[in-house]
């Protein structure tokens, strides 16, 4: 008991020396552009299909399980605002982070896990490259821009998929679909949804980073590490989404 | 405490050469596991110094020192006059580039092709050069391992053998003064060992490297070294050339002879 309070205790250090060393190294040059472009291909181009079929599928099946409900009411026409307004406040961002947390954080933590192991971290160290600047930084700088911009994108298809499950039981036009959906979004609805994401993709950068920057010497420790990233970076976006979710609420 | 025997040594002309590296009281554990106890060793400029030892008895701690991937405990670790465990990074990584280390398993950079593994250290630590220069220093580094036709290959599709050369390349492409090899023969057959042996030589002949070679290769130390230390939990019993050392009174220092 005292010894597992004392290892979290130690790990909430670390955690926290290793975000801090994130903060201290970003604005430091030399600044490793290519490897942050590369990233960014990996994580963001990489995911779009991913993340456009989930998005398209949570449109469409949240319109045709809302509706029942809605007709109840004879409140039909509100659906297309319901389901833009529940996907952009609260659905799409949470899924997506989830998704590039199954799909990025592991993927970064199995990595830098296997360097870490095979000692390519330390030939990085020998030959006096810094490689959380090479690895870390740009890692996380590409998952804190990269997240947002697939959100943004599953907001979109998401409302597609809406209109999609609207036209089945009903004859809507493009049009009247999406005016109603903009006429029902304020300014209120976007922005602070859109500033929670870039926090999701912090966290499932560094969480992913951290998990593979650590790992134990062993092949065992490459799958820990993997399968770790993804618990504590689900995990992460929740509780952050929680707190997102209560400051919007106590500011606006 | 065990006292080191010292045996005549081969290369009696080093003796008059300034140590590049001074080790000095070397002292290192993990958690409650005291690996180094005491380390006092010197390595003369152009000698190459293989470091026996059973495993586990922290030959691998001890080169890992030098560069400061491990923080010693306690202990002086001069390399070119420079105490290294009273530097700040960024001094120490001015002392690493002198220092070239080849990993027991190569630590080839996965994701890069071979070019790429060769250009990563030196466009970060040569950022004058042109492209043509950077190309020719890959060349010139993968010709001297004889690895020239590998150059655009993935590290997945070298064997054994490759991989330590092309990991020994990257290390020359800075233009080390001292290399320090991590059991470079280790997994690979008798042929590609005595190759990997014979090249160690050779580039110690061609750039004028001091080395230490960590190695359980008996083949291996008694080509490539000019003098021998043996490790035995944590200190240094036994020093001197392959040839006293194998007619050693000691029957523990004889056995890595057998």
């Amino acid at each position: 008991m005292v010894i597992s309070l004392k290892n979290g205790f130690a790990e909430a250090g670390n955690v926290t020396l290793f975000t801090a060393r994130f903060f201290r190294e970003v604005f430091k040059p030399p600044y490793e552009l290519k490897e942050f472009i590369r990233q960014c291909y990996t994580i963001g181009y990489k995911s779009i299909p991913l993340v456009a079929i989930t998005g398209f599928i949570m449109g469409l099946v949240l319109t045709i399980q809302s509706r029942p409900t809605l007709a109840e009411f004879g409140a039909e026409s509100w659906l297309p605002g319901m389901v833009a307004l529940s996907l952009i406040r609260e659905i799409a961002p949470v899924i997506t982070a989830l998704i590039c947390a199954g799909k990025i954080s592991s993927g970064i933590g199995a990595e830098l896990g296997s360097m870490k192991v095979t000692e390519q971290i330390d030939a990085m160290e020998v030959s006096a490259i810094n490689p959380y600047k090479y690895l870390v930084v740009t890692r996380v700088m590409a998952t804190t821009l990269m997240v947002p911009l697939l959100v943004v994108l599953a907001d979109g298809v998401g409302i597609l998929g809406g209109f999609a499950g609207i036209n089945i039981h009903s004859d809507v036009t493009f049009y009247r679909y999406f005016s109603q959906v903009l006429s029902s979004l304020e300014f209120l609805d976007i922005v602070p949804a859109t500033i929670k994401t870039f926090f999701f993709g912090f966290f499932i950068g560094l969480i992913g980073c951290y998990k593979g920057f650590t790992a134990a010497n062993g092949t065992e420790s490459v799958g820990k590490a993997a399968n770790s990233a993804v618990v504590t970076a689900s995990l992460a976006i929740f509780i952050i989404d929680m707190m997102a979710v209560q400051l919007t609420d106590l500011f606006f | 405490m065990i006292q080191t025997q010292t045996y005549t040594i081969k290369h009696t002309a080093a003796g008059s050469i300034k140590p590049v590296i001074n080790i000095k009281g070397l002292h290192k554990s993990f958690e409650n596991t005291q690996i180094l106890k005491g380390v006092d060793l010197n390595v003369k400029k152009g000698e190459n110094l293989v470091v026996l030892g059973k495993s586990g008895s922290g030959k691998s701690v001890l080169i890992k020192c030098l560069v400061g991937l491990v923080t010693a405990d306690q202990g002086e670790l001069k390399v070119f006059d420079t105490d290294i465990t009273k530097l700040n990074n960024h001094q120490l990584n001015t002392i690493r580039i002198k220092i070239g280390f080849l990993f027991q398993n190569s630590a080839l950079y996965d994701s890069m092709t071979v070019r790429d593994n060769l250009s990563f250290p030196l466009k970060r630590h040569s950022k004058k050069l042109t492209n043509k220069e950077v190309e020719d220093s890959i060349i010139e580094a993968l010709e001297s391992v004889g690895l020239k036709k590998a150059i655009d290959k993935m590290p997945s599709e070298l064997s054994g053998g490759m991989r330590k050369r092309v990991g020994l390349a990257r290390t020359l492409i800075l233009r080390p003064e001292i290399i320090l090899y991590d059991e470079p023969t280790t997994g690979l057959d008798t042929i590609t060992s005595r190759e990997i042996s014979e090249l160690i030589l050779s580039i110690q002949k061609q750039y004028k490297t001091t080395s230490i070679i960590i190695t359980h290769d008996m083949a291996c130390a008694k080509l490539t070294g000019d003098r021998l230390v043996i490790l035995k939990d944590g200190v240094m019993v036994a020093e001197g050339s392959y040839e006293a050392l194998e007619k050693s009174n000691d029957s523990w220092v004889r056995s890595f002879f057998i």
